[in-house]
């Protein structure tokens, strides 16, 4: 086993080192999906369509520019034949001072105007089929939510031409509470909830009724941007391009655009892995195969002997292969070690994001190490097991 | 026992036929004791491999109890070598990383045998041999004739039919090298077949036959009366 140690150490560690890498970033990469997935959760919504000039910043405020497309699009959308459409909030906003303070003014259609229009409940609005791109917790008949849930859900159930919900900061500020009245463009509101703080500009919002806010506005029946909870497949299946053929003069962004670093961190890392496997598969495999025909060649003495004591060709094969085991179960236990040490010490500092150990990707290091061991190993082992006995004792 | 029929082998080399031995017939009882003596090159260890077989001959047939043992795949010549043949080298061909007793049990490990059964066995050999006190010791701790000891403790722990020796005095000093024949002589008398092949006439003559063997051609069989004399 242990002669040509350096050798040995060196297919061990091409091994290991790969194995460490590709389990370090598969992971990393686990773990950076599941932000994304959190991120995606908690934006609720993940089709943004904007007036075809705005470029989007913040997801939280796109809808907060001076640019507007006809409240109609909601109509058009909602009548549309377009499948994987669950949720829309048209929203529109507007700059408005309270007590010197500047705050956003938005308004909001609730659920309940939705379900009202007979042609947009026909058209399978709020119906989406089971397992659709279910987004959890999203609102529905049987479970009404809060008022709160906006701030997570992105749609509002009930409310009202002279209600308002208050952002965090808002009512902070204002020292606003529940119940309260509040006055805005000199509109007497009834404050129905205050938000939880999310540490976005949806902090600093005041949310009203959308025709309410159209009328103070003077604007007319525009919006500023409407938000869609889309059905996963179908927006894989090019449901924001179908929706741009509708609205032509709109902008159709999808969240995984604006996620869209860490899913391109993602993907980068999953290539990566791709990469490195190929490596390993490269290096470690020629290394191997390199270590085990010089070890046939060293041992050629040896394996004569057995061969003249009654070992058959097959116990000389399972001879060198039980030694490619051996180096498969080193490589690929000592590679899940490293990778995940590496993981868990690493991956918070570059990947941004928690990391914990996950013991799953142990049997796929140590079906990769022994897979590649047993298989760069086969033919000198083969060669082993074919040698002419006769000529590897040369005294006789 | 064994019989070989017009047996011949022919090599390449360098491009040309080359002849190792040439239309040999022989014939070894069980319970013989046979020397096979000749100048080197003369064909001596190819037929003692043809014997074992370990080496395939270019014509005519080799029966190990009536059975041609060429007509056998290679692995059931495997088994029949584990269970019958027992080769001793002159180089003594032990595995250098395992120690005396390991060494003792690779035969008995492939025969399928039981650890703490081949731990006995080998032990017993060990002692037999008078290497009792050096059970653990590597090949490289032990002396050129304790290591020849070791390879006569290991060739006997199938219990073999036939022992092949192939030049087993070779690289010992005349003292060790009569405790080897007298081993094997020891061996043969328990009802062993010995085939030895051998450069050294004193050696040949501790055997019951000797074969002579000149460029590839058997030329001699001379048979002694007096067996096993101490020379």
């Amino acid at each position: 086993m242990f002669q040509r140690k350096t050798q040995l150490a060196t297919g061990l560690i091409a091994v290991l080192l790969g194995i460490a890498v590709v389990v370090s970033i598969k992971n990393v990469t686990f773990y950076s999906e599941k932000a994304v997935a959190r991120e995606l959760d908690a934006l609720g919504t993940n089709i943004l369509i904007l007036p075809k000039s705005v470029s989007i910043q913040d997801y939280y405020s796109a809808d907060m520019q001076n640019d507007e497309f006809p409240e109609e699009y909601v109509t058009l959308l909602a009548a549309s034949d377009l499948q994987g459409l669950d949720n829309l909030s048209p929203k529109l906003s507007i700059p408005v001072e309270l007590n010197g303070s500047a705050f956003t003014l938005t308004g909001i259609l609730p659920k309940n105007e939705f379900s009202a229009k007979a042609m947009w409940a026909g058209a399978g609005i709020f119906s989406r089929p089971e397992g659709c791109g279910q987004i959890a917790g999203l609102p529905s008949e049987a479970d009404p939510p809060a008022k709160e849930t906006l701030v997570r859900r992105r749609v509002i159930e009930t409310l009202g031409g002279d209600e308002a919900l208050v952002g965090s900061d808002v009512a902070a500020m204002l020292g606003t509470r529940q119940d309260d009245k509040l006055a805005v463009m000199g509109k007497t509101f009834t404050v129905t909830a205050v938000l939880p703080q999310t540490g976005t500009v949806d902090d600093s919002r005041i949310f009203a009724h959308l025709h309410t806010v159209q009328d103070l506005s003077g604007k007319g029946p525009v919006v500023n941007a409407i938000e869609v909870v889309g059905c996963c497949n179908e927006i894989s299946g090019g449901l924001a391009q179908k929706i741009n053929r509708l609205l032509p003069d709109a902008r159709v962004v999808t969240i995984t655009q604006v996620v869209d670093t860490q899913i391109k961190t993602n993907q980068m890392m999953s290539r990566l892995s791709a990469v490195f496997l190929i490596i390993i598969v490269i290096v470690g495999g020629a290394s191997i195969a390199n270590y085990m025909y010089a070890n046939v060649f060293e041992r050629r003495r040896e394996i004569g002997t057995l061969m003249a004591l009654g070992a058959g060709s097959g116990m000389i094969l399972k001879l060198f292969l039980l030694k490619a085991t051996v180096i498969g179960l080193a490589g690929g236990i000592g590679g899940y070690v490293l990778g995940t040490a590496l993981a868990v010490t690493l991956g918070p500092r570059f990947a941004h994001v928690p990391v914990l150990p996950m013991p799953i990707l142990i049997a796929w290091a140590l079906g990769i190490s022994l897979v590649l061991a047993l298989a760069a190993s086969y033919l000198p082992a083969r060669r082993a097991a074919r040698l002419d006995p006769c000529e590897t004792l040369q005294e006789l | 026992m064994i019989k070989l029929e017009c047996v011949s082998k022919e090599y390449n080399h360098r491009g040309g036929p080359v002849t190792a031995l040439d239309e040999a017939s022989v014939e070894i009882s069980q319970g013989d004791f046979v020397s096979i003596v000749g100048p080197s090159g003369s064909g001596k260890s190819t037929l003692l491999l043809l014997i074992g077989g370990m080496l395939s001959p270019s014509k005519g047939r080799v029966l190990f109890d009536g059975r041609s043992i060429y007509d056998l795949t290679q692995d059931e010549r495997a088994r029949l070598r584990k269970a019958k043949i027992g080769f001793v080298f002159q180089t003594f061909n032990l595995v250098p990383y395992l120690s005396a007793m390991e060494n003792v049990q690779i035969p008995l490990f492939l025969a399928g045998m039981d650890e703490s059964r081949q731990t006995d066995r080998a032990a017993a050999l060990l002692k037999r041999v008078g290497l009792s006190d050096r059970l653990s010791h590597k090949p490289s701790e032990l002396s050129v004739g304790q290591q020849q000891r070791v390879a006569l403790a290991r060739v006997l722990a199938n219990d073999p039919e036939v022992v092949l020796a192939d030049e087993p005095t070779g690289n010992l000093d005349p003292e060790t090298g009569q405790h080897v024949l007298d081993f094997l002589c020891e061996i043969n008398a328990e009802g062993k077949t010995v085939v030895m092949v051998t450069h050294d006439p004193r050696s040949a003559a501790r055997a019951r036959r000797t074969l002579r063997l000149s460029q590839g051609v058997l030329v001699s069989s001379v048979q002694r009366r007096a067996q096993y004399a101490s020379q």
